[in-house]
């Protein structure tokens, strides 16, 4: 037995830097083990250091300079999904999110990774999400790959099996690219139908824009419908909440800088977010500009006006006419509205409200489909478990669709249903609402 | 305290490779630090190796790989324990049941389950919940902690006032014995046959063997529930509560008590609807037949006013009962919004002594310069001072070890004990003789040394150590009875 005060320190040769912060984070964690049965990574492996409490250990540990960032402390530290499940049941409060952020920052720090990985980040990181018009771009070529029976080719010619496994998880989760009408900008200002309520700015997003242009549209209308009057600012890009959860702080302070910019100039009263993850992120503005004096009181200002599409929605009753959407649907809770912004009545109120519509509950709502930002790209293995767990559960409730309220967690719920030859719809909540209104 | 040469770890390491598979043994350094402690950090020991079996086979292969290479091992299950009792205190092997999670058979009509050791707790009571039943006791860890783990601690719970503990539910256990032997230990019917073997095995603290599976019974869930909050400006109105409530012959399934520091941390951590001003609170819950619920209801109602309660409410529906009772569930995981690290105590005390101890609990405490936080069974006498301390600062660990002795010192002189449900493991066994003789210690050493006589499941455990008054060591002594010539070794 060796008691706490007689083990040695290793005196590391790199102190972290990017953990330096982390001390009062990990020293609320009181080691109490609540949270592992909530951990979608224990549960599947039953390894304490694939675990919240395992973790915020190996962070610890890192920070006090007792290990090394080894092979395997990068490799458990790389397999968490970053879903804040644990947080939601953890009575200390530890500030989980941040831990593993600065965990997965100093990773990239202190190992960029060979060639082609770093390419292929930086070409999604740096050279795509950040600029709408090449994104935009880059999504008509995909589209011409997937309408032109070039894909078709590419897929029954076997190339994916050359490919590294992430090109080919890639490749596998593409969604169907909408036609290019749907893609085009909306209106910088769409004025409320009927009593106004808010001036409420809308973020676009950078692959939410691209791949499902028709949820922001549904938005747009269901939001004008409830009093809204919708700013769109064209200055706005993407939030910069990929890179933070990938380890790209400086990047994703610029985002982060450029967002305020452009909602600050539209003089917006709520910024709405209809993705999980940008809303989450958008939250903690704050916390990742505390320490830039020119933006830290503005960062606080613009978190404090966040909020999830269903969170604003749900502050009144749904305004009449909604016509009968008949179907019995289940809601799958995405991690960054459930746990990362404490979201779960609203969405099932709100469905509640259409008529027609039997809502079911799904077994392990709030655990991760396995998505989780550009997780199911870089640990294909473990997001394919989480996948068909996910499947299973939504299959088991007889529902004809499941709803949710993320582009991530739609693609790869759809893509696991398809692979188990399942014939449920996955669906936005703002498409679900937006059809109600559609057909009254 | 990793000690082995680097050549023996390598071929140990291929040994265990070639039971569990390559994937489910840990041996780097990194690795095994995540498993140095359990729900106590006061403690830390490294192991060589974790293995994850996921059979009784694989177990049974595991201690007799261990056994043969005289490795010390220990079985660890959600390590959420509060005593260190998993802890791997010689280093050796930790055989973890964390993929052993299933439940083999439910046996509606018979009113029981056959469940694997690494099942969580709670996640038994979820399964068979849709067909009206439940497992009882429910520890308030129960939303992570493991039957076996259960098992090895004889754990209880806030119900256990009118259900007991896991002893009372257990009916038989498939035990791998220290040799590697696979045993059935009782049946699937109430009453053994033979000795009440798993009697002895439940609360061995993982020393006797390691479970493989469990039948454990389930209960129906009861027609009706009432819980009722009430709330005191003093503490000892509170203690005074608890007493006048047993003595009205009333049997509450739960009656807990929790006092102002805790009750901030859990609002802090929930907002469960506990007054932030109230200096303690009960939480009493009756359950059974819906006839007759609401008379007891006004009688704990009533006893609770005459003590002088502040405000004495029910919950109205499921949902603010379920919030109260997650407010008590996560008290001790909340003391991290107070502070960095605490340490619970476990005493046991006559119900009727509440307030005399309560009050030398907060002069102990007070006395070293610390702070406690209580939270616990009152109804039981099952006591949980939690001392609140800063690793950080030189000598703070050792004044709350210092606490910690002499509270339980209190227990025991008013004629209780020193653990009512977490165990002795490492943090409680030098205070064994508060309660026990140098006779009833060289006894229950004896019952160890006929399941375990090369003492390598889980070493170092429960018995005092030689620096304190009693001296326990391998091998044989003659008990203090066969001295005298009244009984004889056999």
């Amino acid at each position: 037995m060796a008691h706490a005060s007689t083990l040695e320190r290793l005196d590391s040769p790199h102190r972290l830097t990017m953990l330096e912060g982390v001390d009062e984070g990990v020293n609320k964690c009181i080691h109490c083990g609540l949270c592992l049965a909530y951990c979608p990574t224990y549960s599947e492996l039953g390894t304490e250091m694939d675990s919240p409490r395992g973790r915020i250990y190996l962070i610890k540990s890192l920070a006090e300079g007792r290990i090394a960032l080894t092979d395997s402390v990068v490799e458990h530290l790389s397999l968490c999904l970053d879903c804040r499940a644990c947080e939601t049941v953890c009575p200390s409060g530890v500030p989980y999110g941040q831990l593993i952020e600065a965990a997965k920052a100093e990773i990239e720090r202190q190992r960029p990774g060979g060639p082609l990985r770093r390419l292929v980040r930086w070409v999604n990181l740096d050279l795509l999400l950040p600029r709408p018009r090449l994104l935009a771009l880059a999504a008509s070529a995909l589209r011409f790959y997937q309408r032109s029976g070039l894909q078709q080719l590419v897929r029954a010619t076997g190339l994916l099996r050359i490919l590294p496994g992430t090109l080919s998880a890639w490749e596998a989760l593409l969604p169907d690219l909408p036609p290019a009408h749907e893609r085009e900008p909306l209106a910088e200002v769409i004025p409320a139908d009927g009593a106004r309520r808010a001036r409420v700015g809308l973020l676009t997003g950078c692959v939410q824009a691209v791949v499902f242009g028709a949820h922001n549209r549904a938005t747009v209308r269901v939001l004008t419908r409830n009093g809204a009057e919708v700013h769109v600012p064209r200055a706005q890009g993407c939030c910069g909440a990929l890179h933070a959860h990938a380890g790209e702080h400086a990047r994703a302070q610029e985002l982060a800088r450029r967002t305020i910019d452009a909602f600050e100039a539209a003089s917006v009263e709520v910024v709405v977010v209809n993705t999980s993850g940008c809303g989450a992120h958008m939250k903690a503005y704050w916390h990742l500009l505390k320490d830039d004096p020119a933006y830290a009181e503005r960062a606080r200002a613009l978190s404090l006006k966040v909020q999830d599409i269903a969170e604003f929605l749900a502050r009144e009753p749904l305004r009449g006419p909604l016509a009968p959407v008949p179907m019995t649907a289940t809601y799958h809770d995405p991690c960054h509205v459930v746990h990362g912004q404490k979201i779960r009545t609203q969405p099932r109120r709100l469905l509640s409200q259409i008529p027609g519509l039997t809502l079911v509950e799904l077994n392990e709502a709030d655990w991760c489909c396995g998505s989780a930002g550009l997780y199911n790209l870089t640990q294909p293995e473990m997001a394919t478990r989480l996948q068909e767990r996910k499947g299973r559960n939504i299959l088991a409730t007889g529902a004809e669709a499941v709803v949710t309220a993320n582009p991530g967690c739609i693609i790869q719920i759809a893509q696991g249903l398809r692979a188990q030859g399942a014939a449920v719809k996955v669906l936005h909540l703002v498409e679900v609402l937006d059809a109600a209104y559609r057909r009254a | 305290m990793a000690t082995l040469t680097e050549s023996r770890k390598q071929s140990l390491r291929r040994a265990l490779e070639a039971i569990v598979g390559k994937s489910a043994v840990l041996s780097d350094r990194e690795e095994l630090m995540v498993y140095e402690s359990d729900g106590l950090t006061l403690f830390r020991a490294l192991a060589d190796f974790v293995a994850f079996p996921t059979s009784t086979e694989q177990v049974s292969a595991l201690v007799k790989l261990a056994s043969q290479e005289g490795l010390p091992f220990v079985a660890r299950g959600a390590g959420t324990g509060l005593s260190g009792g998993c802890l791997p205190s010689e280093g050796g092997l930790v055989i973890a049941l964390s993929r052993m999670t299933r439940i083999l058979e439910v046996d509606y009509d018979n009113h029981l389950a056959v469940v694997e050791p690494g099942l969580v707790n709670l996640h038994l009571s979820w399964a068979v919940g849709p067909r009206g039943f439940y497992y009882a006791p429910d520890p308030s860890s129960q939303q992570a902690c493991t039957i076996g783990g259960n098992i090895a601690n004889n754990s209880g719970g806030p119900h256990t006032l009118k259900y007991g503990v896991t002893t009372n539910h257990v009916l038989g256990l498939e035990v791998v014995l220290p040799d590697g032997e696979v045993v059935w230990l009782g049946a699937k019917t109430r009453e053994p046959q033979g000795y009440d073997l798993t009697g002895i095995f439940v609360g061995s603290e993982g020393t006797f063997g390691i479970a493989t599976k469990i039948v454990v019974r389930l209960l129906r869930k009861p027609q009706a529930v009432k819980t009722v909050l009430a709330v005191f400006d003093e503490i000892n109105r509170a203690s005074e509560a608890v007493s006048a409530i047993i003595a009205r012959g009333l049997v509450p399934a739960a009656l807990e008590m929790i006092d102002q520091v805790t009750i901030q941390a859990v609002e802090d951590a929930f907002g469960c609807g506990y007054p932030r001003d109230a200096a303690a609170a009960l939480l009493i819950e009756l359950d059974g037949l819906a006839a007759g619920m609401e008379a007891q209801a006004a009688g704990v109602v009533a006893a609770c006013m005459e003590a002088g309660a502040r405000e004495v409410r029910t919950a109205k529906d499921e949902a603010e009962r379920q919030l109260l009772w997650k407010g008590r569930k996560s008290a001790f995981g909340s003391y991290g919004r107070v502070s960095p690290a605490y340490m619970v105590m476990d005493g046991v005390i006559p119900r009727t002594k509440l307030p005399y101890v309560l009050r030398r609990v907060n002069e102990i405490v007070a006395a070293h310069g610390l702070r406690v936080g209580n939270v616990f069974h009152a109804g039981d006498g099952n006591l949980h001072p939690n001392i609140l301390y800063d690793p950080r600062r030189p000598g703070e660990e050792a004044r709350v070890v210092q606490a910690g002795a002499e509270i339980l010192k209190v227990c025991a002189e008013v004629g209780g004990s020193i653990s009512g449900e977490h165990g002795i493991g490492l943090e409680k066994m030098d205070y064994m003789p508060f309660i026990f003789s140098p006779a009833d210690l060289a006894t229950m050493h004896r019952v160890k040394e006929a399941f375990n006589p090369r003492g390598l499941c889980n070493p170092g455990k429960i018995f005092p150590t030689k620096k304190s008054c009693v001296e326990v060591g391998p091998g044989y002594r003659p008990h203090p009875i066969e001295e005298k010539g009244l009984a004889q070794r056999f």
